[in-house]
């Protein structure tokens, strides 16, 4: 199996546009796993792990992570969001934070995929280029199903981006095991006071990351009266009632992992928790 | 009278380090997956997808062609129709015209590369007659269902009667318990490498926990003399009861003979778990009878285990399980019926604890339901019923050169508590507590909402070595020599090391016995005699005592020969200048086989251990932590304290897997989660810090007084975890591992039978 290292986002544009067969490889987490169980054997792989493009976050008004920055850097360094943080420490084992890419859960588009719905709540925008020029995809239009996005077989992803949201927003996963575990179910609340704005999104309860909208527009209401700005805790019903809307949003079955009762029940539980715990952040 | 001038350093008692921790933890120890020959090829086994169908045909004509295939076997080339077997030999070495299990060998190849092997098996085409899965040990015991072997659906079936078996008590309490099928996950999967010997026999290195075993199994189905077969053991990665039976040892040396090169064989993570046994699920229905006062009067049981598809060693798994279903109690009258039964599931066999693991969790859950029922403290029950020496367990053996189990529960119950408070809710939107050390972890799933404290206690036993009159050996040879650079002594035993520490254990007993620094234990092979497995907690105690008694008879020769030549015993350069070498052949004392009523003096000893565990439980998400594990184990004698509290750490931490998350998940035969993807181990942030009482009550027969110590850990603590969660929730929980499902809606595990405890569970009606 031929191996091309890319140089730069050129040059591995290039590779994977001349060559058919060639798919994309950064931290390898994912995809080691498919070859190792058999599942994929690629004709050639351009590895994308070195080219420092990739790797960079930047912070001048609107937020941009490059597609091969690891969980553990976005642990490190202050990508400017505290639920992407928190979706980073859940994310697998120390060496494979230290590997995994925001990118390969983008690329991979698992339901499970822990950053994705983080990306979702911001209504982050996945920046991707080929040979033929870049396209910039809305999250929302970017999972079809699971394990399935809008990528072409050609397309790289360099980044994504997202207008910075502010301190009030969380992540939450539940796994029957407290480390190093795929997500039963997982939640994330982003609530942006200056743009007057609430996203929650859930993964693991859907063939894609979905978002819960009449959710949103309740809690939009709860702040309305709270005060957006202000660190003022909603009523335990408040909480309890976005919580159920939550849940309601869900599309959950039963698998390997859990439930579909018990999916929509810590649906309902994170929800709850999540939106009095960020009212109260400032 | 000593022999050396200064005292040895690394002898019995002192934490001597182990020859392989620092390899092992720099990636520098050599395991069975690690071996290597030039020229070798790469076996691979083809497996049934079904766990129940007749094999039509079996068509190799296009697998042949893939390049580099060397070798295709199925039933049909094998050299003799012997089967193999733990204790029964019921097993073909490839399927004959059935298969009885997902998984079931069918084919074996032999390629240059194992990607070649790979291929060939999936283009091998089986036509296969699909039948019903029998899935439900009850259901295989009832009188219509069809026979999986010949013979019947019962591997075993033991009755225990003791006292009068239907007494009758003022206070009564029922229960039904499930304990699912738990993995050994040993991290070093099966591997071994064939190499064809001249004389047409072969040499198999293995990473196995008997090697002599495997030689009576592998020879018969080789057509071979045992002369002809050596097995050498290989690096281990970890065993746990896993490695006790056969699995690609035969196939590896037929398709070594087949081909006349060395063949490695090594499994995957997927493929492990459909090639080795599994931990016997139980279904047990218990009816405990107490006085007032908590005396217990009766107990009455039956326990149900799933044996799956072949026996393996479920006849002594079915054994231990009725033999100790009542716990470390004083009970005088019983009625116990354990069975084994075989299903179209994954055998089930050897698995730390070995029956008395899953009787454990329902009489602990049983005694805390009694305690609740008489409104008494666990612990004071427990310790009022608890055995001491000469009380007699329910087969009329009585206990023997052990701390009293009272004792043990009560240090254990004064084991200091976990430092953490209760989590407090959020408080000025700052977490309270790190997430990270709350249920759920690293998912920031509270900050302390939710949150609640449940403390449990369980405590429980099993017997160490071999019982029922087996013949339970253990052989040794101890050299005391000169060499340039001093005395040093060579110890060789056929003891598998399989983590456990024997290696360390072997020359810690020679440095104590002989006053020599210098001990070189030698590879473990088959041209000594056997040492019996790395199992039932035996090792320190068999090959220990072997070992012992060999350095005993090489220092009565040292004195002989000191004394004929009139020379001081520490002159040992001028003694030595012909080595001196001892062998022995070690047994324990006999012990009787069952009989009718299973009344009889049929183990050599018991473990007992207590242990106290601590748990956080989010009430919301239904997740778990264990904050702290404490125990109080009656190790005998701690020959490497060190050692032993890593055999209580990590059996305790296989019994928290069991409490809470691992299963091996089947439906309908299939297993659902063959990966350590989806069967969860516990993680750092998931095994507590554990408190380590070791209580040193030496037995009479032991080396030093030293007992097993790898068992009991995984016993009772998983019944303490449970009962910790059960005090946190109020929820009934009488299934292991508890999901959060349990947690969250309480939900109750039903067989879906009804068994009136000690009865026969083939005469069970459908609930």
């Amino acid at each position: 199996m031929a191996v091309h290292v890319a140089r730069d986002v050129d040059d591995a544009t290039r590779a994977v546009a001349v060559d058919e067969r060639a798919e994309l490889i950064a931290g390898g987490t994912d995809l080691m796993v498919e070859i190792n169980f058999g599942r994929r054997r690629p004709g050639a792989l351009v590895a994308i792990d070195r080219v420092q493009e990739l790797r960079g976050i930047s912070r001048s008004g609107r937020v941009r992570v490059g597609a091969g920055v690891t969980y553990t850097q976005l642990l490190a360094d202050d990508a400017g969001s505290a639920a992407l943080r928190e979706a980073s420490r859940s994310v697998g084992s120390p060496q494979i934070r230290n590997a995994g890419t925001i990118g390969g859960n983008i690329a991979t588009s698992s339901p499970a995929g822990d950053a994705l719905p983080v990306l979702a709540a911001l209504e982050a925008t996945i920046v991707v280029r080929s040979v033929r020029g870049e396209r910039r995809v809305p999250f929302a239009e970017w999972m079809t199903g699971p394990k399935r996005n809008g990528r072409a077989r050609d397309e790289i992803i360099v980044a994504a981006e997202w207008e910075s949201a502010g301190p009030k927003q969380t992540f939450m996963k539940v796994g029957t095991r407290n480390a190093m575990v795929i997500a039963v179910a997982s939640l994330a609340l982003v609530v942006d006071a200056s743009r007057r704005r609430v996203g929650v999104a859930l993964g693991s309860c859907g063939p894609t990351i979905l978002r819960a909208d009449r959710a949103q527009s309740f809690a939009a209401g709860v702040l309305d009266e709270l005060g957006w700005e202000r660190q003022a805790a909603p009523t335990e019903t408040a909480c309890a009632e976005f919580g159920a809307l939550v849940a309601s949003a869900a599309r959950p079955i039963d698998d390997v992992r859990g439930t579909a009762a018990y999916r929509s029940h810590v649906l309902s539980v994170m929800a709850a928790r999540a939106l009095a715990r960020v009212a109260v952040l400032g | 009278m000593t022999l050396a001038r200064t005292r040895v350093r690394g002898g019995v008692g002192e934490s001597a380090p182990r020859p392989d921790g620092v390899p092992k933890v720099r990636g520098e120890f050599p395991y069975a997956s690690d071996l290597y020959l030039e020229g070798m090829l790469f076996g691979h086994t083809l497996r049934s997808p079904h766990p129940h169908a007749l094999i039509r045909a079996v068509d190799v004509t296009a697998a042949r062609e893939i390049s580099g295939v060397r070798v295709i076997l199925t039933e049909r080339d094998l050299p003799t129709r012997e089967r193999f077997g733990l204790m029964k030999r019921d097993q073909p070495v490839l399927a004959e015209g059935r298969v009885r299990y997902a998984g079931e060998a069918i084919a074996i190849i032999a390629a240059d590369e194992a990607d070649q092997a790979r291929a060939a098996a999936k283009a091998i085409v089986v036509e296969y007659e699909i039948l019903p899965p029998m899935s439900d040990p009850i259901a295989a015991l009832g009188p219509d269902a069809p026979a999986l072997h010949e013979g019947g659906n019962v591997i075993d079936d033991v009755l225990v009667v003791h006292g009068d078996p239907d007494a009758q008590a003022e206070v009564v309490v029922q229960g039904e318990y499930e304990v699912a099928m738990q993995d050994q996950a040993a991290l070093g999967p099966e591997a071994g490498l064939a190499i064809p010997t001249a004389d047409g026999g072969v040499t198999l290195h293995i990473a196995t926990q008997w090697l002599h075993e495997d030689l009576g199994q592998i020879a018969p189905a080789l057509g071979l003399p045992n002369e002809q077969v050596r097995l050498v053991l290989a690096g281990v990665g970890g065993a746990f009861g896993a490695r006790e039976d056969v699995t690609l040892q035969i196939h590896a040396c037929l398709l070594a003979l087949a081909t006349k090169r060395p063949v490695r064989m090594s499994y995957g993570r997927e493929e492990s778990f459909y090639g080795h046994v599994h931990r016997h699920p139980a279904r047990l229905f218990y009816e405990h009878g107490a006085r007032r006062d908590g005396t217990l009067v009766y107990v009455r049981a039956t326990i149900v285990l799933d044996g799956g598809a072949y026996a393996s060693s479920t006849s002594a798994v079915v054994a231990n399980a009725g033999c100790f279903a009542a716990g470390p109690y004083r009970v005088p009258n019983a009625r116990v019926r354990s069975v084994g039964a075989y299903t179209t599931n994954p055998p089930a066999g050897a698995m730390r604890g070995f029956g008395a693991v899953q009787a454990c969790f329902a009489y602990e859950a049983q005694m805390d339901k009694l305690a609740a029922a008489l409104d008494m403290d666990p612990v004071v029950l427990r310790a009022r019923n608890a055995v001491e020496d000469g009380d007699r367990i329910i087969t009329s053996q009585p206990v023997e050169g052990s701390e009293p189990v009272a004792n043990l529960l009560r240090r254990c119950a004064a084991l200091p508590m976990p430092a953490d408070e209760v989590a407090h809710p959020l408080r000025a939107g700052r977490p309270s507590r790190d997430p990270l050390l709350l249920p759920g972890g690293a998912g920031n799933l509270t900050h302390g909402e939710g949150i609640r404290r449940g403390t449990g206690f369980a405590a429980g036993f099993k017997n160490v070595c071999y019982s029922h009159g087996f013949d339970d050996v253990s052989h040794a040879r101890v050299r005391l020599e000169r060499t340039d650079s001093g005395i040093r002594a060579r110890v060789h035993t056929a003891a598998a090391e399989v983590g456990q520490g024997i290696v360390t254990v072997c020359q810690q007993i020679v440095r104590t016995a002989l006053e020599v620094e210098e001990v070189i234990v030698e590879t473990p092979d088959t041209t000594i005699g056997s040492a019996g497995s790395s199992s039932a907690s035996r090792q320190t105690w068999m090959t220990g005592g072997a070992v012992l008694a060999a350095c005993r008879e090489v220092r009565a020769a040292l004195e002989e020969r000191a004394l004929a030549r009139g020379r001081a015993m520490d002159e040992l350069a001028a003694l030595l200048d012909e080595p001196i070498e001892r062998s022995v052949a070690w047994r324990h004392r006999p012990t009787e086989k069952r009989d009718g009523h299973t009344q009889n003096h049929g183990h050599v000893a018991f473990l007992f251990a207590a242990h106290r565990a601590t748990v956080d439980v989010d009430l919301g998400t239904g997740l778990v932590k264990v904050v702290q594990v404490a125990t109080s184990q009656d190790v005998g004698k701690a020959i490497n304290p060190q050692a032993v509290v890593g055999q209580l750490e990590g059996g305790i931490a296989q019994g928290l897997g069991l409490a809470v998350m691992e299963e091996v998940l089947l439906r309908d035969g299939q297993v659902r989660n063959a990966s350590f993807t989806d069967y969860l181990l516990p993680t750092i942030l998931d095994m507590p810090p554990v408190v380590c009482d070791l209580v040193e009550h030496p037995h009479p027969d032991a080396p030093y007084g030293a007992k097993g110590v790898g068992e009991p850990p995984t016993i009772s603590s998983t019944p303490a975890i449970v009962a910790a969660i059960r005090a946190a929730t109020g929820r009934e929980l009488n299934r292991v591992p508890v999901r959060p499902d349990d947690i969250v809606f309480g939900t109750v595990a039903r067989s879906g039978w009804r068994i009136v405890p000690g009865s026969d569970p083939a005469m069970a009606a459908r609930a």
